[in-house]
C-alpha cells in the first residue's frame, strides 16, 4: 500500500531510512525500486529541513573531487543516473557548463593540476581557456580574470524538485514516510531493529543512517560508538533578482582550495542569479543564521568578479550547514552483523551524489545477502515543475488564478502541495513545493490571500483571524 | 496567439491597455474614456484598486472626491467610477510579458493570451524592500513581514500574524504600520530607526508617542532572533552597543521600490536613481508607445498625486494617438550631478518643444536631510536655481519651463549649488 503516513507501527519494514534528505531520499528510491519495504523516518515536519535546505543547486561531475576517492565514485554515478531519469521525472537542467577562473598568478598557476585532475576523474572534456577567451564567452566578467578553464557538463539542477520527487517515486513504489518522528533508541535483536522514534516503535531488518548533521550523534544512540564526527559548516549565500541573469551563461567556479570549493557565481534554475557560499566552521547543527556583514561581503565579491551585479537587488538571503567531517572522503559505512548501514559526512556534493550514493548503498546492501523482488510495474510520478525553464502551470487553463505574482505560482499549484503523501505543513515545506514568496518581494503581494488559502493546513498558522475586541478566533 | 483563451473574456486588440488597477490605472482609464478613447485595464489582483484597498485608515480622496475617505473606500468608489465610466477592467489578469508592438502577453485563470494595443500604460506601483533586500542578518523564521503584507492580513483577511512585533524604518508608511497594528489589536514593542531623525513628517512622531510605541533613533537592526517563529531583534544604537528587544514579529517597512520587472524584461531604460522607468515631460518610457505613471514614476507619493499622474498620462496619450506629441528622440537629459544629495529627478528626459499640458515640474528627492541652493546647470550656465529645505521622503518640485526654453542637446545636472 502507498501509504503516506504509519503512526507507530507494528508493520515491519525491510529498510528503514532515518533522514529525509536529499540522500535519504534518493536511498528510499533505489530500495523501493529493488521491492524493499522502506519505511523513512524524518525528525522534522517536513523533507529537506537540514543540510539539503540550503545549496548551491549544482549538478557537479567531479571534475575536482579527490581522485579515487569514494566521493568521485558517487558523484559520477549520481551525475550518470541523474540525466537517465529526469525526463521521466520530469527534472529540470540548464546545460550552462562551467568555467573555473583564476584571479591572481598564485591561482592560475594551480590551473594545470586541475585540469590533470579533471582528467584523472574521467572528466576528460575539460579544456584551459586563456582570459580573452574567457571574456569572450563571458562578457560581463571583470577583465581581471587571469585565465581558467571549461568544464562542458557541469549544470544547474533544481535541488528541490529532485529530492521531492525521489521520495514521492519511492511512496508511489510502496514505500512509507514518517515524519515528525525522531529516532530516540534503538536495538537489534540478532535478525531485527527495532526503533524507538517520538511516534512510537519501528521494526525493520536494516537500519540505513542518513541523519546528515546527526549522523554521529544516530550512530551514537544506535551502535554506542560512531565512527566520524561530524563538524558542521555554515554556507550563506545571497540571491540576485532574476533580471541579473542576463549577466552570465556559466557557471564561475573559483580555484578551489583544500577546504572548499570556494565561492560560485552561477544561475540557478528558477533564473535568479546565486552568489556563495562560504565556509564557517561552528558547534552548532541547527543555527544557520545569516550575517549581515557577511552578506554584504558576499554581494561585494560577486560585484567585484561579475560588476554588472551592482545594478540588482538582492532578492533572498540563506545559509546552509554541511555536515563535514575531519575526513575529507564521504564516510559510509556497513556493519553485515547488525545490519547497519552510516551514510554520514556526504559534506557539499550530496545533490549531485545521491543517486550514486544510493547505489553504492544498495551495493553494501546486498552484500549483506539479502534480496528482493523488484515491482514488476514501476510507477514514475512527476511533480509540478518549478523551474523557469519548464511549462508552469500559469500558461495552463484551470490554473484557478496566479497567487504568487513574482514566481507566477498558481492557486491550484499551492493546493496541490497542501494535499497528497508529502503534504507541505509549513511555510519553508510550501516555499520549496511551489515558490511560494520567494521571489523580490517576499510576500508584499500575496502574503494575505496566502494565509487564507493555507489556513488549517499548517502546523502553525500564518496568522489568526481575530475580532475587534482582540480575541482571537480559532478556525 | 491572439485574442483571450475562452472564458477570459480579453479582446483581441484595444486603444489602450493600462497595467494596474490602482489610483494611477483607474484615473487614467476614466480619462481616456471621457477623451473617447478605448482603456482596458489589466489587474493581476483579484480586485481592483490598488494597494488603497487594504490601507484601512483616513486619508485618501481628497483631490478625487472633494471629501476623506478610508482607503478601501476611496478604492471602491474609483472601481465604481471607472465601471460607471465604461471602463473594461479585467482582474487576476497578469502581465508576463510587454513586447513591441506593443503586445501584452498575459496570464489568467483561463491560461496564456496576448492583447494588441496601440498604447500601452504601465501603472504598476511600488513595493517596500524586503528583508532579504536590506541584508539583514540572523535567522529566517516566519513573522518577518512588509507593511503591505500586514494590511491584507489585517484589513483583507482579518486575520494578525503576531501580537508584539518591531517596526523598521519611520517613514509614513510605518506610522500606517503602527495604525494597521492598533486596528488588529496589535501592540508594536518598538519603532527602530537607523538615522537620527523621523524620516516622516514631524507630526508621524507624535503619532508613536499617542500609541505608546517607542522610538529608537540611530539604532539599527542587526539580527532577526528565532528559528521557526521570530523571538525578537538583536539592534546596535550609535554607541556601537548590542542588544535584544524581544518581539514576536518583524516589520520592515518602507523604502519603496518601483514594481519594474516587466519593464526591465522589455528593456524598457530604467533610472537607477528613482528605480522606476526613464520618461520624458510626456511620461513617455524609452518605448514611445509606452507610458507610466503614478509610484512606478518613482518612490513614493499619495495616492491622490499617483491618481492625478493617471489622469495627466490620459492626456498624453490622446495627443500622442493623435500623433500631437513631438519625436520620441528627446536629447536631453536630466540627471543628478555625479555624487550629489539629490537621489533623483523625474523626468529624465526633455524634449525641446513646448507641449500645452506636459509636466510642469520635474519631481525630485534628496538622500538626507538638507537645506541649500538647488540648481540645474548645462555646459556651464545655470539654467534655474531656487532655494530648498528637504529630507528624504519630501517633495520637491523644479519648474521645466526655464530648462525647455534654454536647454541644448546634452545633459542637465541638478545638484545643490556647493555641489558644481
Amino acid at each position: 500500500m502507498a501509504s503516506g503516513e504509519p503512526s507507530g507501527t507494528a508493520e515491519s519494514y525491510d529498510v528503514a531510512v532515518i533522514g529525509a534528505g536529499v540522500v535519504g531520499c534518493a536511498i528510499a528510491r533505489r530500495f523501493a525500486l529493488e521491492g524493499a519495504r522502506v519505511i523513512v523516518i524524518e525528525k522534522a515536519a517536513d523533507i529537506l529541513d537540514g543540510a539539503s535546505k540550503g545549496n548551491s543547486g549544482i549538478l557537479h561531475t567531479g571534475f575536482d573531487a579527490p581522485v579515487g576517492s569514494l566521493e568521485q565514485r558517487c558523484i559520477a554515478e549520481g551525475y550518470r543516473e541523474y540525466l537517465e531519469i529526469r525526463e521521466r521525472l520530469d527534472l529540470p537542467i540548464l546545460k550552462t557548463g562551467a568555467l573555473v577562473l583564476a584571479w591572481s598568478d598564485e591561482q592560475a598557476a594551480r590551473l594545470p593540476a586541475l585540469i590533470d585532475k579533471a582528467h584523472a576523474n574521467g572528466v576528460d572534456d575539460v579544456e584551459p581557456l586563456s582570459a580573452a577567451e574567457i571574456l569572450a564567452r563571458e562578457p560581463g566578467l571583470s577583465d581581471r580574470v587571469r585565465g581558467g578553464f571549461h568544464v562542458p557538463r557541469e549544470y544547474v539542477m533544481d535541488p528541490w524538485t529532485a529530492p521531492y520527487s525521489y521520495l514521492l517515486q519511492a511512496i508511489e513504489n510502496g514505500a512509507s514516510f514518517l515524519r515528525r518522528a525522531e529516532v530516540l533508541d534503538g536495538a537489534f535483536d540478532g535478525e531485527a531493529w527495532t526503533l524507538e522514534t517520538s511516534r512510537g516503535p519501528v521494526k525493520t531488518g536494516t537500519v540505513i543512517n542518513a541523519a546528515g548533521l546527526y549522523g554521529d550523534r544516530v550512530d551514537q544512540s544506535l551502535l554506542k560508538t560512531t565512527s566520524y564526527v561530524i563538524r558542521p559548516r555554515k554556507g550563506q549565500f545571497v540571491v540576485f533578482d532574476k533580471a541579473a541573469s542576463e549577466l552570465l551563461s556559466a557557471i564561475l567556479l573559483p580555484v578551489p582550495t583544500e577546504a572548499t570549493k570556494g565561492i560560485v557565481i552561477c544561475k540557478t534554475s528558477y533564473g535568479n542569479v546565486l552568489v556563495g557560499p562560504t565556509a564557517e566552521e561552528q558547534d552548532s547543527r541547527d543555527d544557520a543564521s545569516v550575517d549581515g556583514d557577511t552578506l554584504a561581503a558576499l554581494r561585494a565579491h560577486g560585484i567585484e568578479m561579475l560588476p554588472g551585479l551592482a545594478a540588482f537587488d538582492v532578492t533572498a538571503t540563506y545559509a546552509g550547514l554541511r555536515p563535514a567531517t575531519a575526513d575529507k572522503d564521504y564516510q559510509i559505512n556497513d556493519d553485515g552483523a547488525r545490519r547497519y548501514i552510516s551514510v554520514g559526512g556526504i559534506r557539499s556534493t550530496g545533490l549531485s551524489a545521491a543517486l550514486g550514493i544510493a547505489m553504492h548503498v544498495f551495493g553494501l546492501y546486498t552484500a549483506f545477502g539479502l534480496r528482493h523482488r523488484p515491482p514488476s510495474d514501476l510507477r514514475w510520478p512527476r511533480v509540478s515543475p518549478i523551474s523557469e525553464s519548464q511549462e508552469r502551470a500559469w500558461s495552463q487553463p484551470g490554473n484557478d488564478g496566479i497567487v504568487c505574482h513574482c514566481e507566477l505560482v498558481t492557486r491550484r499549484e499551492i493546493e496541490a502541495a497542501l494535499c497528497g503523501p508529502l503534504a507541505a505543513a509549513s511555510l519553508a515545506a510550501l516555499k520549496r513545493r511551489t515558490r511560494v514568496t520567494m521571489g523580490r518581494c517576499q510576500g508584499f503581494y500575496c502574503l494575505g490571500e496566502l494565509a487564507e488559502i493555507t489556513a488549517g493546513r499548517f502546523d502553525t498558522p500564518l496568522a489568526t483571524a481575530y475580532d475587534r475586541r482582540g480575541y482571537d478566533r480559532r478556525t | 496567439m491572439t485574442g483571450g483563451p475562452e472564458g477570459a473574456g480579453l479582446p483581441a486588440g484595444c486603444d489602450v491597455a493600462i497595467v494596474g488597477a490602482g489610483p494611477a490605472g483607474l484615473g487614467a482609464a476614466v480619462r481616456l474614456k471621457a477623451l473617447g478613447i478605448d482603456a482596458v485595464v489589466l489587474d493581476r489582483e483579484a480586485e481592483a484598486g490598488g494597494i488603497p484597498r487594504h490601507c484601512g485608515h483616513y486619508p485618501f480622496g481628497m483631490r478625487e472626491f472633494h471629501r476623506v475617505l478610508k482607503g478601501p473606500d476611496y478604492a471602491r468608489r474609483l472601481v465604481e467610477e471607472a465601471q460607471a465610466a465604461g471602463v473594461r477592467l479585467f482582474p487576476q489578469t497578469t502581465v508576463v510579458a510587454l513586447e513591441k508592438g506593443p503586445r501584452l502577453i498575459v496570464a489568467t485563470p483561463a491560461g496564456k493570451a496576448a492583447l494588441q494595443a496601440k498604447r500601452v500604460l504601465l501603472a504598476t506601483g511600488v513595493r517596500e524592500r524586503s528583508r532579504a533586500g536590506r541584508l539583514v542578518g540572523g535567522n529566517r523564521p516566519f513573522g518577518v513581514i512588509s507593511t503591505g503584507a500586514l494590511q491584507q492580513l489585517v484589513y483583507l483577511k482579518g486575520a494578525r500574524p503576531f501580537l508584539r512585533p518591531v517596526i523598521v524604518g519611520s517613514e509614513l508608511v510605518s506610522f500606517s504600520a503602527i495604525l494597521t497594528c492598533r486596528h488588529a489589536g496589535i501592540q508594536p514593542v518598538a519603532m527602530v530607526e537607523a538615522n537620527d531623525r523621523v524620516t516622516a513628517w514631524w507630526f508621524a512622531a507624535g503619532l508613536a508617542r499617542l500609541t505608546a510605541v517607542p522610538l529608537h533613533m540611530k539604532t539599527k537592526v542587526m539580527r532577526v532572533l528565532g528559528r521557526d517563529l521570530v523571538e525578537g531583534v538583536e539592534v546596535r544604537d550609535a554607541a556601537g552597543r548590542e542588544r535584544s528587544i524581544e518581539a514576536d514579529g518583524v516589520i520592515f517597512t518602507g523604502q519603496f521600490l518601483p514594481e519594474v520587472p516587466l519593464l526591465r524584461a522589455a528593456g524598457l531604460v530604467l533610472d537607477p536613481g528613482s528605480g522606476g522607468p526613464a520618461v520624458d515631460q510626456f511620461g513617455r518610457c524609452s518605448d514611445p508607445a509606452v507610458f507610466a505613471a503614478g509610484n512606478l514614476l518613482r518612490p513614493v507619493e499619495t495616492a491622490g498625486w499617483s491618481w492625478r499622474e493617471g489622469v495627466f498620462a490620459a492626456g498624453m496619450i490622446a495627443r500622442s494617438l493623435a500623433g500631437h506629441l513631438p519625436d520620441a528622440a528627446a536629447n536631453v537629459q536630466i540627471r543628478p550631478r555625479d555624487g550629489s544629495a539629490i537621489r533623483f529627478v523625474m523626468p529624465q528626459r526633455l524634449a525641446l518643444s513646448v507641449v500645452e499640458g506636459a509636466m510642469a515640474s520635474a519631481q525630485i528627492r534628496v538622500t538626507r536631510p538638507l537645506r541649500g541652493t538647488l540648481v540645474a546647470r548645462q555646459n556651464g550656465k545655470t539654467l534655474w536655481s531656487g532655494r530648498i529645505a528637504s529630507r528624504p521622503e519630501r517633495r520637491l518640485l523644479l519648474p521645466l519651463q526655464p530648462l525647455v526654453a534654454q536647454a541644448v542637446a546634452g545633459t542637465i545636472e541638478v545638484g545643490l549649488s556647493d555641489e558644481f
